[in-house]
């Protein structure tokens, strides 16, 4: 049953509702492709019982002619998303053996729509890192290697476990989340689709909250319809977050295919940065001329704060995360580790239960918000943050999307730039605007660098437009036709 | 460099993270690198720019102030490190 695990979404969705194989089936598939893949630590909660009980159960609504639109279809799910009575850790000790009480609203609207759950995906420690080393369980390893090459390269962070999941066929595809690039980026790393939509566009309810003015919920996928289908089960409005937006869920798979002639495309000429591969420059100038090919109008537009979004979020992002991580004192529910006091238990606790980088960002993020600094630096990254989201409005009065590089490398290897908290913060140069100015993104595959590993465009659009981005997605996808896969070295 | 050792161990104190002498010094050399690469905002003029806290531009919405869940004590202790007869148990908080 091995060949039901390569099959995009769609085929399988199809495969499904002619009857030429059942849910049950098509888990057990994956059940057994994760139980062979245990090297890439993609996974680190497997419910192959749940899976194999949610796929009888789909099997029986589809006999019964209660096919919902992604019946039968097994997925991965980031670890940063709550599922009732399955261990929920957001990759940190703090977390370990919490089973939430509840489901958080994206997942639940999976499964309203008749999705199977495989288990919970591997990432950076609450979704803090490029690289899935922050994961108190380890970093996932991308099946992609320089060809002929046997180091193990990450598969980018945060959802590294999701992309990981999807590249290696481990599931159809996978819930993931985006603060400054979590999405986008390992898509870019590992050759599939990711896209950040619209923020609000996804209720947040029940997801571990990082930075809540920048977090967002999005799917990765093998193909730009496959993730179309998956946005528009998990979004819609959800009264149980206040900043779910209620707007009314397009549909988005309609989007894909169709003809992206007169759009304009702006090319943002900051994004050119210094020391940027050569490889990836050609790939962009590839992707301008896919683009024009396919009737598109290309326009140079200017976005002048680009270069302070990084610094701006290392602000921003701290500071909320000092804050919502002030919940992990060990009271309630988490690692407890007792001291002499309450205060002497709180700070054992803490210090116990987080990694490096959380802890690094959370100081941070508290001295930004103390008395005597929160002038300086969280008002002014503040202000910064809106010179950076008028930038993007005033392109929008000259362009209908934008299109960059998503990454400014390939995959590197795991401990490259582990020990440089500024250059692993870089990976997210060209991603982490959009989350300032919530904009949607979405990273396609667009081809492979010199020494095989994959590379991804981004494209970028207004708000609540992820329409525009399926459509220039697809005709990204159509032209390059990326279809390499890595070799199973695992 | 921006912040020294004893910066380090008041905000530590402040983040309520227990933070070893020894490694006050090489935390505060990590996050002056972080905090003198962000030190770059100050070329932006934001002289009478609003600052922008959320990117959704709607009022917060209200609902009535009326129960919707709870009753299940068991489920929200379940969780718990320590909890007995339907409460948490946490350290001694007034001496």
């Amino acid at each position: 049953m091995s060949d039901l695990t390569g099959l995009t979404l769609k085929a399988a969705l199809d495969g499904l509702a002619k009857g030429d194989f059942s849910s049950e089936e098509i888990t057990t598939a994956h059940l057994g492709a994760i139980e062979q893949s245990r090297a890439l630590n993609a996974y680190v909660v497997e419910t192959p019982d749940r899976a194999v009980e949610m796929a009888r159960a789909s099997d029986a609504r589809r006999a019964r002619g209660e096919a919902g639109p992604l019946e039968g279809a097994p997925l991965g799910i980031k670890d940063l998303f709550c599922t009732e009575g399955v261990e929920s850790t957001a990759g940190s000790m703090i977390l370990r053996g919490f089973k939430p009480a509840y489901e958080s609203t994206v997942t639940s609207q999976l499964w309203r729509d008749g999705a199977v759950m495989l288990g919970k995906l591997n990432m950076d420690e609450f979704a803090m890192g490029s690289s899935n080393e922050t994961s108190a369980w380890g970093p996932v390893a991308n099946p992609w290697r320089i060809e002929g090459g046997n180091r193990n390269l990450t598969p980018g962070g945060s959802s590294g476990g999701s992309a990981a999941a999807v590249a290696a066929d481990l599931c159809l595809g996978a819930t993931a989340t985006d603060t400054g690039g979590s999405i986008r980026q390992p898509a870019a790393f590992t050759g599939t689709v990711g896209i950040k939509p619209t923020y609000g566009r996804c209720s947040r309810w029940g997801i571990v909250a990082f930075a809540s003015s920048l977090d967002q919920a999005g799917p990765m996928a093998r193909s730009v319809e496959d993730a179309a289908i998956l946005l528009k089960s998990m979004s819609g409005h959800d009264p149980k977050d206040s900043t779910s937006l209620p707007v009314e869920v397009p549909d988005f798979p309609s989007f894909c295919g169709k003809s992206v002639k007169g759009l304009r495309v702006g090319i943002p000429k900051e994004y050119r940065v210094d020391g940027m591969p050569a490889e990836i420059e050609a790939l962009w100038e590839q992707g301008i001329a896919w683009l024009k090919e396919a009737g598109c109008e290309i326009v140079e537009v200017s976005l002048p704060h680009t270069k302070y979004a990084l610094p701006a979020y290392y602000i921003i992002a701290p500071a909320e995360a000092s804050s919502n991580l002030a919940r992990y004192d060990g009271m309630r529910y988490g690692l407890r580790v007792d001291g002499a006091n309450l205060t002497d238990t709180y700070e054992k606790s803490r210090a116990e239960g987080f990694g490096a980088e959380v802890k690094r960002r959370i100081l941070i993020g508290t001295y930004v918000l103390s008395a005597g600094y929160y002038d300086a630096y969280y008002l002014k990254a503040l202000k910064v943050r809106r010179r950076i989201a008028d930038d993007f409005d005033r392109a929008w009065e000259k362009v209908d999307a934008l299109l960059t590089p998503t990454a400014p490398s390939a995959a590197f290897a795991l401990g490259e730039k582990s020990d440089d908290p500024v250059a692993m913060y870089l990976n997210d140069i060209f991603t982490v605007t959009v989350n300032l100015a919530g904009l949607p993104g979405m990273s396609v595959p667009a081809g492979r660098d010199a020494q095989g590993l994959p590379l991804g465009l981004q494209l970028i659009g207004r708000n609540l437009d992820e329409g525009t981005l399926f459509s220039l997605g697809s005709a990204i996808e159509k032209a390059a036709d990326f279809r390499a896969k890595p070799s199973k070295w695992w | 460099m921006a912040i020294d050792a004893a910066t380090v161990r008041k905000v530590a104190r402040l983040a309520r993270i227990a933070e070893p002498e020894e490694k006050l010094e090489p935390l505060a050399k990590e996050l002056s690198g972080i905090l003198d690469w962000i030190e770059q905002l100050n070329e932006v003029d934001t002289d009478g720019v609003e600052p922008m806290t959320t990117s959704v531009h709607t009022h917060l919405p209200m609902r009535d102030d009326v129960v919707t869940d709870g009753g299940d004590p068991a489920r929200v202790l379940g969780n718990a490190p320590k909890s007995e007869k339907g409460f948490y148990v946490v350290p001694k908080v007034v001496e």
